[in-house]
């Protein structure tokens, strides 16, 4: 039994991550890279004797030390000396895949290439010589379907074998050219011993050449000169040595793009129809997650609501359990959880449509549909991916600014982020809307994610006019081939952020239920009725900040604050906060919520929900991102002004015109 | 001329990219190196263009089109 380490590499949309989930199956944990938030996947598989442990490494095009991902890459290579190196690429966009493969090829540790996607290259007639392909790069070539599993056994009796003939591998000498040639014959003569021991000579040289700023670093003081243009005329170079290779081994379909996707994007990016096409799928993701969760939720409720709760409580009282503790577990636990694990196939669903988006390639075409419209406010169309994934949930959405370069771009990106309305917050839309305005539940609660995406628009505008001013950063994107998902995938994806949702319920909310009961239930002198309560105490107190936007109570105020923990705790909270024994539904609900609140207050009330201070996940995100208190601080008090202003207009006009 | 003048269906020499350091780089990373052939897939009057650079689609916004200078392929 022999373990060995493996880092798969590639391009972005090559087929990686379903390589990776097809290798390590549920087997697989994500965290991060350490000291920053790109997503960090490992696996762990066996074949035959073998244990490989395979870390995904991010999606990229270079190994330039530019991007944080390519950074990262390359790092993980070079100094956690991976057995083999797995590069997976596209066989249908070769040239531009083996620019990464040329550079992976010249770190030195041993490559091995899984051609992917040859179904695809078949049906599009690209012939591909895989023999002089190999002999070309000198590292093995193996062709496989990631996608339907086909060629996994060939590609992993390879990496054994690699890993197996390392010690004996040399890497291809790609010729680029007199000129680099003799730059790196100069620069190997003067290297010191100590760094060509760590280091193969030949990168270091190609990398200067390159004007790498940390491979300049790493041979200082010594400085070689290669001239002011020449990193523009490696690039070219590097092109000129694939294209060799591609003329040589493959027919000229290789370099064709897929035509189904010229026909399709035809219609999907047509100057009239694009948006509003764009617009029909947002709004179908938005129906879906409210009518087709709403019927999973409903059963799920009565679960908790009628079944769970009664159970329990007559469990309890047979073993004679002291009633304070039946109250704890029922009201306080169930309730609050409950309340909340209810939400889940909504939840889903929003996870589900934005995997698709992203998985499909429609993602980056909303980018480009977006780039005029968020042009206009100064920010590119890049950023309106996080601003979609922020319907989910904001704390991956934020760390998705990462792919934005520049800086400026990206706090903005990232200060504007929580007014995109997450999943947690909508339960709270959920209750309110079906008790106050039953019958346009659907209208009401997508006003408050349209109100959303207005101010998160309306405060980049803002935000680029005082506080960052200066140039718009332009907006790049490859627009990848459209590729039918693979459920598996989707399963997978929608899995790992469902399962954060519900360790969330597990712990945070269980954890702020209990808390909020014993507020609740007790106060110096023991155990007193609600209104004599820790809570009522801490909610008189600042219920009056309320007072203005029409839902100064102190139910609501205790509510609000606790739901800077979680937005969910909002529903939990109330349902706990007045009095209602079980995860009630609009039925239970709606006669205490109306002597609280009216059309006019409760609408307030959701528009404060929506805006306020993101939930400690958030903060705690932003505050990794931004690397900074003041920024973190800045976003947690303009939001709670800007929702305490929206909610107050809100309200004070209501009140003219409806009171 | 700039890439912001090529029409749809236009197959353009790229010559040069004036703009920044990381930019530049990404722009070749991504395959448009000088001399590259680069053929105008979309293009409508307001919004970005869609180029076909070695295979594959990437589409430019407006404030990076006028820094690329091409010139014309058939020239």
């Amino acid at each position: 039994m022999d373990i060995f380490k493996i880092a798969l590499a590639g391009n972005p949309n090559s087929g990686k991550t379903t390589l990776f989930n097809a290798l390590t199956g549920s087997n697989h944990y994500v965290g991060n890279w350490a000291g920053v938030t790109v997503e960090k996947r490992e696996g762990r598989m066996q074949h035959a004797e073998h244990i490989m442990d395979i870390v995904d490494l991010p999606g990229i095009y270079s190994l330039s030390p530019y991007t944080l991902e390519e950074k990262i890459s390359r790092d993980y290579i070079q100094n956690e000396n991976p057995d083999v190196v797995l590069n997976i690429i596209d066989a249908t966009a070769l040239e531009r895949n083996l620019y990464l493969t040329l550079q992976l090829i010249e770190l030195g540790r041993p490559v091995v290439v899984a051609l992917n996607m040859m179904d695809e290259a078949e049906k599009k007639n690209i012939q591909l010589d895989l023999e002089g392909l190999s002999a070309a790069l000198g590292v093995p070539v193996v062709p496989i379907v990631a996608l339907r599993k086909r060629g996994l056994p060939e590609l992993l009796e390879t990496v054994v074998t690699a890993h197996h003939a390392k010690a004996a591998y040399k890497p291809r000498r790609f010729n680029y050219g007199e000129e680099v040639e003799a730059f790196v014959r100069e620069v190997e003569l003067k290297l010191p011993k100590s760094l060509k021991a760590d280091h193969d000579p030949r990168w270091i040289a190609l990398k200067l050449f390159e004007h790498d700023i940390e491979v300049q670093k790493l041979v200082s003081p010594l400085k070689f000169d290669s001239g002011h243009d020449s990193p523009d005329r490696m690039a070219d170079l590097r092109y000129r040595v694939i294209g060799e290779m591609i003329s040589g081994t493959a027919s000229l379909e290789a370099i064709a793009f897929d035509p189904l996707t010229d026909r399709i994007d035809r219609v999907l990016l047509n100057p009239f129809l694009g948006l509003p096409i764009f617009g029909l799928v947002m709004w179908l993701m938005f129906y879906l997650t409210f009518n087709l969760g709403g019927v999973f939720a409903d059963l799920i409720d009565v679960f908790f609501a009628v079944h769970l709760s009664s159970w329990v409580t007559a469990g309890l009282e047979f073993l004679q359990v002291a009633p304070w503790l039946v109250s704890l577990v029922v009201d306080g636990v169930i309730g609050g959880v409950g309340g909340v694990l209810t939400f889940v196939p909504n939840i889903a669903i929003v996870f589900v449509m934005i995997s698709l988006l992203e998985d499909t390639g429609y993602m980056a075409r909303a980018a480009y549909l977006m780039d005029h419209w968020m042009t206009k406010v100064g920010l590119n169309g890049k950023t309106f991916i996080p601003m979609v994934l922020g319907f989910g949930c904001n704390v991956p959405a934020i760390m998705g600014t990462r792919t934005i370069e520049n800086e400026n771009d990206r706090l903005i990106a990232i200060l504007i982020n929580p007014f995109m309305s997450c999943g947690a917050r909508f339960p709270v839309y959920v209750l309110f809307a079906s008790v106050f305005f039953p019958g346009n539940e659907t209208a009401v609660t997508f006003s408050l994610y349209i109100l959303g995406i207005l101010m998160a628009m309306a405060f980049a505008m803002i935000f680029r006019k005082t506080l960052f001013k200066g140039e718009q950063s332009p907006f790049i994107m490859e627009l990848p081939p459209y590729r039918f998902p693979k459920p598996g995938d989707l399963g997978i994806h929608v899995w790992e952020k469902v399962r954060g949702y519900l360790i969330k319920a597990g712990t945070v909310i269980f954890g702020a239920s209990v808390v909020l009961w014993f507020v609740l239930n007790f106060n110096f002198t023991g155990q007193v009725p609600i209104t004599e309560s820790f809570g009522a105490t801490i909610g008189h107190f600042i219920a009056p900040f309320f007072g203005p936007l029409g839902f100064g109570t102190w139910q609501n105020a205790l509510s609000l604050v606790s739901g800077i923990i979680a937005k969910e705790i909002v529903v939990a909270n109330t349902a706990i906060l007045y009095g209602l024994s079980d995860t009630a539904g609009a039925a239970e609900f709606g006669p205490v919520l109306s002597q609280a609140f009216t059309q006019v207050s409760a609408y307030a009330f959701m528009v404060f929900v929506l805006l306020y201070t993101p939930c400690v996940g958030v903060i705690g995100v932003i505050k990794r991102e931004t690397n900074s208190w003041k920024w973190t601080g800045f976003s947690v008090l303009y939001q709670l002004v800007v929702a305490w202003v929206m909610a107050f207009i809100v309200y004070q006009v209501g009140m003219l015109i409806f009171g | 001329m700039s890439l912001i003048e090529a029409k749809k269906g236009q197959c353009v020499i790229l010559e040069n990219i004036e703009y920044g350091h990381k930019v530049k780089k990404k722009l070749q990373d991504m395959g448009l190196t000088p001399g590259v052939r680069l053929c105008v897939v979309s293009s409508g009057l307001f919004g970005p263009m869609i180029v076909d650079v070695r295979g594959s689609r990437v589409a430019l916004g407006r404030g990076i089109l006028g820094k690329i200078t091409v010139r014309n392929a058939e020239a």
